[in-house]
């Protein structure tokens, strides 16, 4: 069969065929795909029915209304249409519920598993227990903080993200403006690489790191025995730097805000 | 070549094996290259397109009539599209952890010519019942070959399956097979293992030299050669 001396190419077995009225009126042929060329059936059993009932109402005429174009398309689009919005109206709470729940688990983790954990609002470079008005309070800028068994505050989480390697990392870690100490880190979103760059959320090791380690955070590459150092992940330069600036850079920014949280009475019982 | 009716299970078989669309039509390489770095993700995005497959060849198939020929490709994609994004929603609500790892590829299922391949080839002309057949043998296919590429790749890239470690602790993993150069090393020796096994039978059913590839002017490859093997 694969020798078949007729048809050489595809285009010519495609001639042989009365296929259907489109490409017998010559006016455009159909595109060869590969399916196609192999499909011999086709002009026999069903294309017959089918280029009746298009040829039916009117034979002669050779080209469709443009009009007729623009309306399937358009009832097409907004059938479609109705039924994305349907299956997002359905999904959509979900989908946010499920973000709720993996940064909820994620404050958990870095803050050692707080009895208690409030959401304070970033306004005007100060934390406020209220939203700003006519924000949304889900993507206003936010910290968390969390409460011990006592109800004393035991450390604020805070989200941060920057590019790395492949594409941005977003991460979210516990820290303790008194003792100036991160507590905790996890990565919420990041591409890096597969085997390499993904060890900074994949490797324990390298998590575990962040447990209990000084601000600013010093990478180093022997071993990292003091306080504030952590030890990076070998074959993802990059991506350990940016987790430790990403860190760095948000205490920098916050430090002076969450602390003045605490010296105005918020956080305390 | 005599123009022939297909039979049903000739719809639904040829998908599977002789005209496999990703290891004989070579469709499909973008997912079959990107994601499939674990079985699991292979999984996933071979369900995915299924999903896609089967409903936009049904729903082409009923509605083959109504659209003008003129404006029929894009019909195709807006059908495809629609069915893309509803499996997006879906999964995005599902299964999370599927819909992040296999990120920007559930969107380019739209432009999988794989499917829109077998919409205008075949879905466009046939009756539902052998679309049905024809696009669940397709994604069949699609899924084995999947499914190959994925299992070759996590046992030596990441030394487990589906997660499960497979090797003792001695194992090194070979990155660069979750890599993406992983992928076309992949492939690239299914396929040379496949048409060196052809190549061995046809030798053995006769004994003479084929012409190959013949008649595809320079288009090499096993895409032309093993489309036309069946017809």
């Amino acid at each position: 069969m694969r020798d078949d001396p007729e048809g050489g190419t595809m285009d010519g077995e495609r001639g042989e065929e009365p296929m259907d009225e489109r490409t017998s009126d010559g006016e455009r042929p159909l595109p060869v795909t590969p399916g196609q060329a192999y499909d011999p059936a086709a002009p026999e059993s069903d294309a017959g029915p089918a280029l009746e009932s298009d040829a039916g109402p009117h034979p002669e005429v050779e080209e469709v209304p443009s009009w007729r174009l623009i309306t399937t398309l358009a009832v097409a689009g907004a059938l479609a249409g109705l039924l994305i919005v349907g299956v997002f109206e359905w999904a959509q709470p979900q989908i946010l519920a499920h973000r709720a729940e993996v940064m909820r688990t994620a404050i958990q983790e870095v803050l050692g598993a707080p009895d208690r954990v409030q959401t304070l609002y970033v306004v005007d470079g100060e934390l406020s227990e209220q939203p700003p008005a006519g924000v949304d309070t889900t993507t206003a800028e936010r910290v968390f903080l969390g409460y011990g068994a006592g109800g004393e505050p035991v450390g604020y989480a805070v989200t941060g993200e920057k590019a790395g390697f492949q594409d941005i990392i977003s991460l979210i870690f516990g820290y303790d403006p008194a003792a100036d100490e991160v507590l905790g880190m996890r990565v919420l979103e990041s591409k890096e690489t597969p085997g390499l760059g993904d060890k900074i959320y994949k490797d324990s090791s390298f998590v575990a790191e962040f447990v209990r380690v000084g601000a600013p955070i010093q990478g180093v590459k022997d071993g990292g025995d003091a306080p504030d150092e952590v030890d990076m992940i070998t074959g993802a330069t990059i991506s350990s730097e940016t987790v430790i600036e990403i860190i760095n850079t948000r205490v920098r920014q916050l430090e002076p805000m969450l602390e003045g949280y605490m010296a105005r009475g918020g956080g305390s019982p | 070549m005599s123009p022939r009716q297909t039979t049903p299970s000739e719809d639904f078989l040829r998908g599977i094996w002789k005209e496999n669309p990703v290891l004989i039509q070579l469709l499909g390489l973008c997912p079959a290259l990107a994601v499939t770095n674990t079985v699991a993700n292979a999984i996933a995005m071979a369900a995915a397109t299924f999903f896609v497959l089967m409903g936009s060849s049904i729903l082409i198939s009923l509605v083959k009539n109504l659209i003008p020929n003129e404006v029929r490709i894009s019909a195709y994609i807006l059908v495809i599209a629609t069915f893309v994004t509803l499996v997006d929603l879906i999964l995005a609500a599902k299964f999370p952890v599927q819909h992040k790892d296999l990120g920007a590829f559930i969107a380019l299922i739209v432009v999988n010519c794989m499917i829109l391949g077998r919409q205008e080839a075949f879905a466009s002309k046939k009756p539902v019942g052998r679309a049905i057949l024809d696009a669940g043998g397709t994604a069949i296919g699609f899924t084995i070959a999947l499914l190959m590429m994925g299992t070759f790749r996590e046992v030596l890239g990441s030394g487990s399956v589906l997660g499960y470690p497979i090797f003792g602790e001695g194992f090194e993993p070979w990155v660069v097979m979750i890599l993406p150069p992983g992928g076309f090393f992949t492939l690239g020796f299914i396929l040379l293992g496949l048409s060196w096994w052809e190549d061995r039978k046809e030798r053995g059913e006769r004994p003479q030299v084929r012409e190959w590839p013949h008649g595809v002017g320079s288009m090499t490859g096993r895409g032309q050669t093993g489309g036309r093997r069946v017809a």
